[in-house]
């Protein structure tokens, strides 16, 4: 059972994951992958609203709804392989200075992300 | 204006993707099920999955180029499936759960740690994959185009030689 809640969301995270690269993917000339930090930076934010909140909020979900959303949806919404891929990708084709940033980006936008996710539920835990 | 046959290949796609993201998640699910991550240890089972990813699409991307791939196998394998089995949520959720128990130099680790895995893995995935394709073409011609798919990445390193 859990398995399966794991799979469908992983499923959805997936192709949410594929549908904003697509959207947000840029034009000719710009290196940069946007399709993926955003999602990345997105799925910081909301595993940190879900688990914020299931520490914060007695019952907050059923344990189940948490597997779905936090271990499927959010764990497949953002992804590290393509992330890594690209960051090579930029190293070795001479943009160092871009691929750099990329993972300083990244990882320092994810984290503020996650921060804002805690400060929201930090926010609603005290009305 | 789409025409019907882009349109079915469009959910074709889509079809792939959430196949193997379904796929990927489980065997991330599977993977944090069999390392141990109680007491301390919850990185682990993130920190392998994404450091395995990292070698698979670095060979994935290789084998990808090198042959005629079918138009789905990167929707299935390299968005799908290598796209669900890493995680870059539960990469970060994992630091806040070391910051919150008290570690954060743990934590700061842990993120270093993951990129400086991670990305030289995509270089070992890539390096042992164009071994494997260099070796191929040398024992004939069209013995690796368009079975890019016989050669998971996973199974080959053992035999490579670097």
């Amino acid at each position: 059972m859990t398995l399966l809640l794991v799979a469908l969301g992983g499923a959805a995270g997936a192709v949410l994951r594929y549908g904003i690269d697509r959207g947000v993917r840029p034009g000719p000339g710009s290196a940069f992958p946007r399709g993926t930090f955003t999602v990345n930076v997105v799925g910081s934010f909301l595993i940190a609203l879900l688990v914020g909140g299931a520490a914060v909020f007695d019952g907050f979900g059923s344990s189940g709804l948490r597997t779905l959303l936090v271990v499927g949806l959010c764990g497949a919404l953002t992804t590290f392989s393509t992330f890594g891929q690209d960051t090579v990708r930029l190293y070795t084709s001479g943009a160092r200075s871009h691929a750099v940033r990329y993972v300083s980006g990244t990882v320092l936008g994810g984290v503020a992300a996650a921060g804002l996710g805690l400060g929201t539920v930090a926010l609603f835990a005290q009305l | 204006m789409l025409s019907d046959s882009s349109s079915a290949r469009r959910w074709r796609v889509l079809a792939a993707v959430a196949l193997g993201g379904a796929l990927g998640s489980s065997l991330r699910y599977g993977v944090s099920l069999a390392l141990p991550h109680a007491d301390g240890g919850a990185v682990w089972p993130t920190l392998t999955v994404n450091v395995l990813g990292c070698l698979a699409i670095g060979a994935f991307t290789v084998f990808l180029e090198a042959g005629e791939p079918h138009h789905l196998l990167r929707p299935f394998l390299g968005v799908g499936v290598l796209g669900g089995f890493t995680t870059f949520s539960s990469y970060l959720a994992d630091a806040g759960g070391l910051l919150a128990a008290g570690r954060p130099l743990y934590a700061a680790l842990y993120l270093l740690l993951t990129v400086l895995l991670a990305l030289p893995a995509v270089i070992c995935g890539a390096m042992l994959a164009r071994a494997v394709v260099a070796r191929s073409r040398r024992s004939g011609p069209g013995a690796f185009s368009g079975n890019a798919h016989d050669t998971a990445p996973e199974t080959t390193p053992g035999t490579e030689s670097r």
